[in-house]
């Protein structure tokens, strides 16, 4: 039980439950505020994470530059697949976004000269070479966890993550407080009553989409960094299911119910690396894996059979339909 | 080669097909876009096998097995979970991040008691049937008869029987129908009952065609087969049957040479949805879909 006991290994969950905060953060302006049911957010994190690192390595880029390019390039994702399905039914919607994530992974798995290819960003520079798109990154944390005076790397990180988590979960809050945050809710409860009073519909929900997308390229950004490497099986379909889950955790329609959930799951998910007591010490230490799923599986059902507004969320703003 | 394409496009097309019209079925009842359908069709090829590895049964009663045990989990799912949540008048939403859910408990629990190995069943992959130009394996013979014959069959039923009539009336306009004295309840089983011999028929058959498979392999076909139910128009098992075979032939035909040189075939999946959204450019509802869904 030694690691339980490290700060690292809990400044990592920190970490990774703040990079989780600022992607379903993406998800709650999308689905909370806007009601897009989008199920490819993963597509738009790789989005971001790959536009950055081919940037620094095979353009030679200042990583300061390239990382604003990376948000940019998600969030022109989300107008791109937002212009011809935001017209389409809920549903069709549905599948179309999570068709969209995999398109996306699909070519990050087969164009090796763009990508790196199944071998991830360490074969994104010339053959026979491991490429790196983190020097930069490495040198300025380096910097502030001297200034800071911490001992760990993990602790800079986390505060780096959580301190840019604020900022957003905070912009977000306050944008929604604005006339359009108040349009795009109207947008949601009901579109024709926001129509008829001449706002157009499309137009919020198509800001509101690419928003939630720039805010998944931010969060691909940290997984870049944090991580120093990336191959397109990070960005599989099953972390969008856990923005998805953390959504449900924290609530609906609320932003500072978001770093909530992702804590909760953050917990849940380390948590369940420790099932070292029966009955799971029946199975072999690899199977554990599966069973944190099945786990993970079990609170998403449990979740939106007995609490369709999530944990904190309220009922009378918004309750899963 | 072009025709060898259009056959191999037919094989995939009709295990698209068959696929597409289980899904199809339930959300003409339920509403419900089920994400947790390829786990259901990796559950019907994985009993299969058990029927046929271990037991040393022929392939057609293993396929039966399959099926049968596929529709029977399609029928407890119903009950124990479908229902309570029909109950709370759970929406779209719900049902679908449901499905998800339980489509992560399907598949890790298939990979718990099955292992991630790959399998295949004790079919000879190596004899081949010449027709002409084009060879088929016969695995891919027998998919094609097999899937071509169930298709016809659950047209025949939709079209014909009075179940086939009161499923379509109920994906029609499910008030409507009840109010007419359609006894409700027992048409939600039945839509599950061919839903889940869909599953498993089509499982089996994708894992003969495929010859090596392991229980993730339903999650790869599971988009392919939401994408020709979205081209048919949700809820519409006729559009489904056509939205899986013009799918199938789409992603194989695309390969052809002869078509501006030819896609290169690790991108078929996203041939499937490039005509998919071209498709929802022109008829957003689907070539079979109804605009609005009351």
């Amino acid at each position: 039980m030694s690691i339980l006991a490290s700060g690292g290994f809990w400044a990592f969950v920190g970490v990774v439950a703040g990079i989780y905060t600022i992607l379903s953060l993406g998800l709650q302006v999308q689905f909370g505020f806007a009601g897009l049911l989008n199920f490819g957010q993963v597509g738009f994190m790789a989005l971001g994470a790959y536009t950055m690192a081919i940037l620094v390595v095979k353009e030679g880029w200042s990583m300061w530059l390239a990382a604003p390019l990376g948000v940019a390039a998600a969030a022109v994702g989300g107008l791109l697949l937002g212009l011809p399905t935001l017209r389409l039914r809920a549903d069709y919607f549905a599948i179309v976004t999570i068709a969209f994530s995999e398109i996306i992974r699909y070519v990050a798995t087969n164009e090796t000269s763009l990508t790196g290819g199944t071998q991830g960003t360490i074969a994104l520079g010339p053959t026979g070479t491991a490429s790196q798109y983190n020097g930069q990154w490495a040198a300025f944390q380096t910097h502030l966890q001297h200034s800071l005076g911490f001992s760990s790397a993990d602790a800079t990180m986390l505060v780096i993550v959580w301190t840019v988590g604020v900022v957003l979960l905070t912009l977000v809050w306050v944008a929604l407080r604005t006339p359009w945050g108040r349009v795009l809710r109207a947008v949601r409860d009901d579109e024709d009553a926001a129509a008829s009073l001449g706002k157009n519909v499309f137009a919020y929900k198509l800001q509101a989409l690419a928003l939630g997308a720039a805010l998944a390229g931010v969060a691909g950004l940290f997984y870049a960094w944090e991580f120093s490497f990336f191959s397109p099986d990070d960005f599989e379909p099953l972390l969008t299911f856990f923005a998805w889950m953390i959504l449900l955790l924290g609530g609906l329609g609320r932003v500072w119910a978001v770093p909530v959930g992702a804590v909760v799951f953050g917990f849940i998910f380390a948590g369940t690396r420790f099932l070292n007591f029966a009955p799971f010490t029946w199975v072999a230490s690899d199977e554990r894996a599966y069973i944190r799923l099945i786990i993970i599986g079990l609170i998403i059902l449990v979740l939106v059979v007995l609490r369709p507004q999530g944990l904190l969320g309220n009922r009378r703003e918004m309750v899963l339909e | 080669m072009f025709l060898q394409l259009v056959a191999n496009g037919l094989v995939t097309g009709s295990i698209y097909a068959i696929a597409a019209v289980g899904v199809s079925l339930v959300y003409g009842i339920l509403r419900l876009v089920n994400f947790a359908y390829g786990d259901f069709m990796a559950f019907g090829a994985l009993i299969a096998f058990g029927v046929n590895g271990p037991l040393h049964q022929s392939m057609v009663v293993a396929a039966l097995a399959g099926m049968a045990a596929t529709a029977l989990l399609s029928l407890v799912l119903d009950a124990v979970l479908w229902h309570p949540l029909r109950i709370r008048r759970a929406g779209f939403m719900s049902l679908f991040l449901a499905s998800i859910g339980l489509a992560l408990v399907l598949r890790q629990s298939l990979l718990l008691a099955a292992g991630s190995a790959p399998r295949s069943y004790a079919v000879n992959p190596y004899r081949v049937f010449v027709l002409g130009s084009v060879r088929l394996s016969e695995a891919q013979l027998i998919a094609i008869a097999t899937a071509a014959g169930t298709i016809v069959l659950v047209g025949l039923f939709l079209a014909l029987t009075t179940w086939g009539r009161v499923l379509r009336a109920m994906a029609d306009d499910r008030a409507l129908a009840a109010v007419a004295g359609i006894d409700v309840g027992a048409a939600t089983r039945m839509a599950w009952l061919i839903s889940g011999l869909l599953a498993g028929l089509a499982g089996v058959l994708a894992a003969l065609v495929e010859y090596s498979f392991d229980p993730n392999f339903g999650f790869q076909l599971l988009l392919p087969v939401f994408a020709a139910v979205v081209l048919g128009g949700i809820g519409s098992a006729y559009g489904a049957l056509l939205g899986g075979l013009a799918l199938g032939l789409a992603q194989e035909v695309s390969t052809w040479s002869g078509f501006a040189g030819g896609v290169n075939p690790v991108y078929k999946p996203v041939v499937a949805f490039s005509v998919l959204a071209l498709a929802l450019l022109i008829r957003p509802q689907g070539f079979f879909g109804q605009a609005r869904v009351g």
